[in-house]
């Protein structure tokens, strides 16, 4: 591994992973495999957990303080973003006790603007960079990219990993990768995204997940919602099982964050049950379990108000932004 | 913290009756028997009387069987019994819900197994088997098989309703008539099955569903005109009806105890390791004669394991059977809760150390929380004896031959689990394994097509697939 990156300290049994090219893939392939009918067939039996009255509630405002909100168009306009703000800010108008979503998640160039609108709200601005979504692109570039978006505002980066250098087993380029953004990254929270839909098996998304936590990064994100299929239960249910083992090992707590294709409040509760029950309790908060969703927040919304006025209203009495 | 709130099922839909009567001969009759009370674990309240059989009223059904025997069933082409039987899946598929929330509010085992895994297979066994009756002469046991007659089968209650299909399907589906005996704690569900045996149009006779206890079993297998006997219970009662059975010429077969071991080398897939463990020993409250109720583990791993085991087994809910998010139900009976904690106190009393899950229980109803048992050996009570509750004992072992030696000692072979992502040595042991039924990576699959059976001190003959057809074919 380039000397250049300074790897975050590390209790000495995993610095040792991280030590060569070498110690890092005998460390990823030494992690015990996954097995996929194992791993399916619980994330499938935990959906089954029926969540109702207060505990649905809770679930629902605890889903959307989770929410980063996200617009990832080549169409976006300042326009678009800035009325997303004003969605992230108040996501029910006619409820002023409905919580404010976690971040709004957008391309760098659009940090400026989501900062504008969203001082002073504790909402975060997040921002996509190292040429998302692909991430196929230079170091350099990447690296940019990423000082643009931390310079015009954003306290969260979403980065995407090199798939190509982690399929073909260049794990310690993918790691160097993720080590330099960190830095470049300064005091904003690194949120890596492994895009599991091209990773295409669970071990492969075990040792991804490992790899970013040993690199730092502070969330583990499944996917960039351009690749089919985006985040799944069984894949967030690995993920969720190595925050768990790191948190073990290390004692430190890391996130994690599925997004692309989560539409419902059932789908949300079903994430939610596996966070509860797969990492622990304590990861039911923003900050370190998120959703990364677009139209999930108006299912929300509409269900919350099916939980407290006992009837269904319909998506004309949410706001489309 | 989030709780999550009570989502019971409505009991309501069980249609539970005050009370219930034995069927014979196509008819619900009040038995001679003393009538017993059937109890919900849970709560311990009465849930209803069930009449009895007396020795006359088994005399009376088994020759009801051997009636519909000669003149109807018998000599049916296997084309027209399987509309019979399709007909009962269907109808056990209509009234599902009803099945189990009756088997839960009976049994106490929780609503998400007796929804998702007893009601769905019962009915699974009746559609394939349906489909075996005018098969038997591709089945491998020659151009035209003929059945053996009457049945008399006798069905413990750690599954009441799959238990009876099981037995029932492949019956029927050779030509043979029944008559069955529910175990005495859950007699219920068997009852509604009768209900859709009539309901289905079964000829009178066909099938004959007598409750009681033990003493109507002994009359029920020990009958001069049953042809056939099946037998899923404990060991010793399997044992007193082989002795029984000796030189009668009639055909058995035993389904009994078990003590199955579920081995994790060093390079399982840990995580679905651990919930096959939890699920080999947890599932119905441990109440599964194939339950992997000994853990071995390769001391490489013992303590990593382990360790994962206690956290998930902590979010492990036990209560309310009815309650959806319940994963763990009732004991059974006052009976069973008093022997599983009989065991559990000699574990610790013979040095082995335990661990209980911290979770609440309910004040009312039998219930116990999930134990684990490390730094057990062979020696000890909890690692030789069925506990049938949810009791895990652990063993540890270094090389591949020690998990295989100490695998096998056990005079149970009913089943065994092996964990390793290495194909070869699943292959490697599954063939060293004395079990009948061995699972790679999973543990307690059941499918009809899968025969399911013991060696040794867990009985003989099978169930399901191809080759449970012979039981009930004279070959």
């Amino acid at each position: 591994m380039a000397a250049t990156s300074t790897a975050p300290s590390l209790p000495p049994a995993l610095a040792d992973a991280v030590r060569d090219d070498a110690s890092l893939r005998r460390f990823l392939h030494g992690l015990p495999g996954v097995d996929q009918v194992g791993v399916e067939q619980r994330a499938a039996g935990l959906g089954t957990r029926s969540i109702k009255k207060a505990a649905k509630l809770w679930a629902i405002d605890t889903a959307i303080s989770m929410v980063d909100l996200t617009t990832l168009e080549g169409a976006d306009t300042h326009g678009k973003v800035r009325s997303l703000a004003a969605k992230a800010r108040r996501p029910d108008p006619e409820r002023p006790d409905v919580p404010k979503v976690a971040a709004v998640c957008v391309y760098p160039d659009m940090v400026a603007t989501a900062v504008g609108e969203l001082r002073g709200t504790g909402i975060n601005v997040a921002s996509v960079a190292t040429a998302f979504p692909s991430g196929r692109s230079s170091l350099p570039v990447k690296l940019a990219d990423t000082a643009f978006a931390v310079e015009a505002g954003a306290s969260e980066i979403d980065m995407v990993i090199d798939r190509g250098a982690f399929l073909s087993g260049r794990y310690g380029q993918v790691f160097d990768e993720i080590v330099q953004v960190k830095h470049a990254c300064g005091d904003a929270h690194l949120k890596v995204i492994l895009e599991t839909g091209e990773l295409a098996t669970y071990d492969n998304v075990r040792r991804a997940s490992w790899l970013a936590l040993l690199a730092g990064g502070d969330f583990i994100k499944t996917s960039t919602g351009k690749v089919t299929p985006a985040a799944t239960l069984p894949v967030t249910h690995v993920m969720l099982q190595a925050v768990r083992d790191w948190h073990t090992q290390t004692g430190d707590l890391r996130g994690v964050k599925p997004a692309g294709g989560i539409r419902s409040t059932k789908d949300a509760i079903r994430y939610l049950v596996a966070v509860h029950e797969v990492a622990g309790p304590e990861w039911l908060t923003p900050d370190l379990f998120r959703f990364g969703a677009s139209t999930l927040l108006n299912d929300l919304l509409m269900q919350r108000r099916t939980q407290l006025e006992g009837h269904y209203s319909g998506p004309d009495y949410v706001t489309v932004d | 913290m989030w709780e999550y709130a009570p989502a019971p099922e409505s009991r309501d839909i069980a249609n539970l009756k005050p009370d219930y009567r034995m069927f014979v001969d196509g008819q619900f009759v009040e038995g001679g028997g003393e009538p017993l009370k059937t109890i919900n674990p849970g709560t311990e309240e009465v849930l209803a009387e069930v009449s009895t059989a007396a020795p006359a009223d088994v005399d009376k059904a088994v020759k009801a069987a051997r009636r519909a025997y000669d003149r109807v069933w018998g000599r049916m082409p296997g084309s027209e019994r399987a509309k019979y039987i399709f007909r009962i899946a269907r109808l056990v598929q209509e009234r599902s819900r009803e099945l189990a929330v009756l088997e839960s509010l009976d049994n106490g085992k929780p609503i998400k197994e007796s929804r998702d895994v007893d009601v769905p297979t019962a009915a699974a066994h009746f559609f394939y088997h349906a489909g075996w009756a005018d098969k038997l002469g591709h089945a491998g046991y020659g151009p035209d098989p003929k059945p053996l007659g009457v049945a008399g089968q006798v069905i413990p209650w750690n599954f009441p309703l799959l238990m009876a299909a099981w037995k029932i399907a492949p019956a029927l589906a050779c030509g043979n008539t029944v008559v069955l005996k529910p175990a005495e704690t859950t007699p219920l569900s068997a009852l509604v099955l009768a209900e859709i045996i009539q309901q289905a149009d079964l000829p009178p006779g066909v099938v004959n569903i007598l409750p009681g206890a033990g003493d109507v079993g002994a009359a029920v297998v020990s009958h001069p005109d049953v042809d056939k006997v099946a037998f899923t219970g404990s060991t010793d009662v399997g044992k007193v009806i082989q002795r029984q059975l000796a030189g009668t010429g009639k055909k058995l077969t035993l389904e009994l105890g078990g003590k199955a071991a579920n081995i994790v080398f060093d390079d399982a897939p840990l995580d679905q390791a651990v919930e096959g463990i939890v699920n080999g020993i947890f599932f119905n409250q441990g109440h599964v004669c194939c339950a992997g109720s000994r853990l071995l583990v390769q001391e490489s791993v013992a303590e990593e394991l382990l360790e994962k085991l206690r956290v998930r087994v902590s979010t492990l809910r036990v209560g309310d059977p009815l309650d959806k998010n319940t994963d763990i139900g009732a004991i059974n009976s006052r009976e069973q809760l008093t022997r599983i904690e009989e065991l559990t106190a000699s574990g610790e009393a013979e040095g082995a150390q335990r661990w209980t899950s911290s979770c609440p229980l309910p004040d009312k109803g039998f219930y116990f929380a999930p134990t684990v048992f490390s730094n057990v050996s062979q020696a000890m009570r909890i690692a030789r004896e069925e506990i049938f509750g949810p009791v895990l004992s652990v063993l540890t072992f270094r090389t591949p031959d020690e998990a295989v030696a100490k695998a096998n000692n056990t005079p149970y072979g009913l089943s065994a689990g092996i964990w390793t992502e290495k194909g070869s040595r699943i292959l490697w042991a599954a063939q060293k394994m004395r079990a009948g039924v061995v699972w790679a990576n999973t543990f307690n699959r059941f499918d009809p097509t899968a025969p399911f059976g013991g060696y040794q001190e867990s009985g003989f003959g099978r169930e399901g697939g191809r080759t449970g057809l012979e039981a009930y074919l004279d070959v």
